[in-house]
């Protein structure tokens, strides 16, 4: 195990994680440019209300940003997802996605694919705080089942 | 006066959930044991459908459902005759909506306000793409209220119908409804009332208030859900048509389709009602009537004070209605999002809502999207609002996330 990864099984750091990622989200903005697709998550819950954009471009991930009103928990792993998802070809990002939602949900997942996002290891204990953690990750998924192009 | 710990006894929840603190009844209130025993007894020791058997078991249900026309016409002062089961209130609010288009012509105006929750805006803005009608908004202050003389300067000619809360569901404004009535009727229009928030927590009378319409849910009331009440005007109601045909509304029909309605209120309750939840909501209205519901307002309002001052005490707390005498207290704690704080509370077992409560576009009023709503009825106590602000003054961003580790 490296250092990192033993990091990461440290509550403080990871409440640090996450308090990073709300008060300061990465890729966070969104852009005109016609070039990126978008997905508005609105409809699951009625109170997070969150944008994501991706490009995908041959088949790699070229950039994802967001925006919205939004709990931590929807604001810090959207921002998570969006570090794991840049520069990633199409397969790789899927395989993270899937990772992801294997950890949501309880099940056996690899911590070292999710680097920072398994900050979100315990909000299954939370079933009403679910949604938060999967709603900027359902996006994503969205967009790469979706593959490139415009809508 | 209320002998609290005796009413508290009464409800079960309180022996099996020792460490809750439950200050969500806005959003539906705890059940007494009377009523879970009317509701149970009916599945146990008498059940039938209502209006069509001829046993001895169907003549008793018939006479309890019916028979609770009674009860609540006694609770809210109208004739029996004028109480119609429904499903809730928002059942009720669409019925009345929807019975009220045959008295409306394009270019009519519905006046409402922003702090509506959505059962009193949707079905109006339904009737805006299909109708041809208009949704106006009289004009309220920066916590939500609206004055008498607000809802004058928004009232014209064009009005026909005024749709507006006795007490609002996120700021608990109890809006001037009497006089409203009194103006609208001076123009022509008729009043529907959404009665969600007050019947449960204060006396009302129809008669006096002279509202043309009333909604309420008996889930807020101590009864069971699924059920719910719409009083309406007889004189309206025998003209209007039923949202829903089917069984027992009908008196006959043929094949040709002509079809004879029954007189209301039956006509309005198409297929099987909740019975068990009608007869559930006898034994509420019983239980509230035995409390007295003058009690019941006078202690809350005490509690909410109490509640109010010693929120005001706490830095970290924005509240977006204090001035209200009355009802849930809205606010967020600074810097931290709704939700998390709400997140935060449940942990020390505090139930709240988060969120925009359904009243969507009180936001731009209030200024701010979503808060926490800490609803009481008069179960609740001094200790567990203590608990509650004690919790609130510890809410930060940090810990709402340390709930997750
Ligand atoms: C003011 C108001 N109107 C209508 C409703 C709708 O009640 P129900 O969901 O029981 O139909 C509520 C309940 O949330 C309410 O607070």
């Amino acid at each position: 195990m490296n250092s990192m990864n033993h990091l990461l099984d440290d509550p403080m750091v990871l409440r640090e994680l996450i308090m990073d990622h709300y008060q300061y989200p990465h890729h966070h903005g969104l852009t005109d440019d016609p070039s990126y697709r978008h997905v508005h998550m609105a409809s699951d819950s009625c109170i997070d209300d969150i944008t994501v954009q991706s490009k995908i471009v041959d088949g790699i991930v070229e950039d994802v940003r967001f925006d919205g009103v939004a709990c931590t928990i929807s604001t810090s792993s959207t921002s998570m997802m969006t570090d794991l998802m840049i520069g990633k070809t199409k397969e790789q990002a899927e395989a993270i996605v899937d990772e992801y939602f294997r950890m949501i949900d309880h099940k056996e997942y690899d911590p070292d694919v999710l680097e920072e996002a398994v900050a979100m290891k315990n909000v299954y204990k939370q079933a009403n705080r679910i949604k938060c953690a999967t709603i900027g990750w359902k996006a994503m998924k969205q967009m790469l089942e979706e593959g490139e192009g415009h809508e | 006066m209320i002998d609290i710990p005796t009413v508290r006894k009464a409800f079960p929840i309180f022996q099996n959930q020792p460490e809750l603190v439950y200050l969500d009844s806005a959003a539906t209130s705890l059940k007494p044991q009377c009523v879970i025993d009317a509701v149970s007894g009916f599945y146990t020791d008498h059940t039938s459908n209502v209006h069509r058997g001829d046993y001895a078991i169907a003549a008793e249900n018939d006479a309890l459902y019916d028979g609770t026309r009674k009860v609540v016409a006694s609770f809210i002062h109208c004739d029996p005759r004028e109480v119609i089961f429904t499903h809730n209130a928002t059942a009720s609010l669409n019925q009345a909506a929807y019975g009220l288009r045959k008295f409306l012509k394009p270019g009519d105006v519905v006046l409402t306000t922003k702090a509506e929750h959505a059962s009193n805006l949707l079905p109006w803005f339904a009737m805006q793409k299909e109708c041809g009608i208009k949704v106006e908004y009289a004009p309220l202050d920066s916590q939500g209220r609206l004055t008498e003389e607000a809802f004058l300067s928004a009232m014209h000619d064009k009005v026909r119908i005024v749709a507006l809360a006795q007490v609002t569901n996120v700021t608990g404004a109890e809006q001037p409804i009497k006089a409203i009535a009194k103006a609208a009727h001076a123009y022509g229009a008729y009043v529907v009332c959404d009665g969600a928030q007050s019947v449960p927590h204060m006396p009302v009378d129809v008669r006096d208030l002279d509202v043309d319409f009333l909604a309420f849910s008996a889930h807020k009331m101590c009864g069971p859900g699924g059920t719910g009440v719409l009083y309406g005007k007889k004189e309206l109601l025998t003209q209007m048509d039923p949202l829903l045909y089917g069984g027992d509304m009908n008196a006959r029909f043929s094949s040709d389709g002509t079809v004879i309605l029954k007189e209301a209120p039956v006509r309005f309750e198409a297929g099987t009602p909740a019975i068990e939840g009608v007869i559930g909501m006898r034994a509420a209205i019983e239980f509230l009537q035995k409390i007295g519901m003058d009690n019941i307002h006078a202690y809350e309002k005490e509690l909410r004070a109490y509640f109010l001052q010693r929120m005001q005490e706490l830095n970290n707390i924005e509240i977006y209605n204090p001035d209200n005498a009355y009802g849930p207290v809205a606010f967020n704690a600074k810097g931290v999002f709704s939700q998390d704080a709400a997140g935060y509370l449940a942990s020390r077992n505090i139930a709240v809502r988060s969120g925009n409560h359904c009243a969507k576009i009180l936001h731009e009023v209030i200024g701010t999207d979503s808060t926490i709503r800490a609803s009481l009825y008069f179960y609740n106590t001094k200790e567990e609002i203590d608990r509650c602000v004690a919790a609130c003054s510890d809410i930060s961003l940090e810990n709402a996330i340390g709930i997750f580790f």
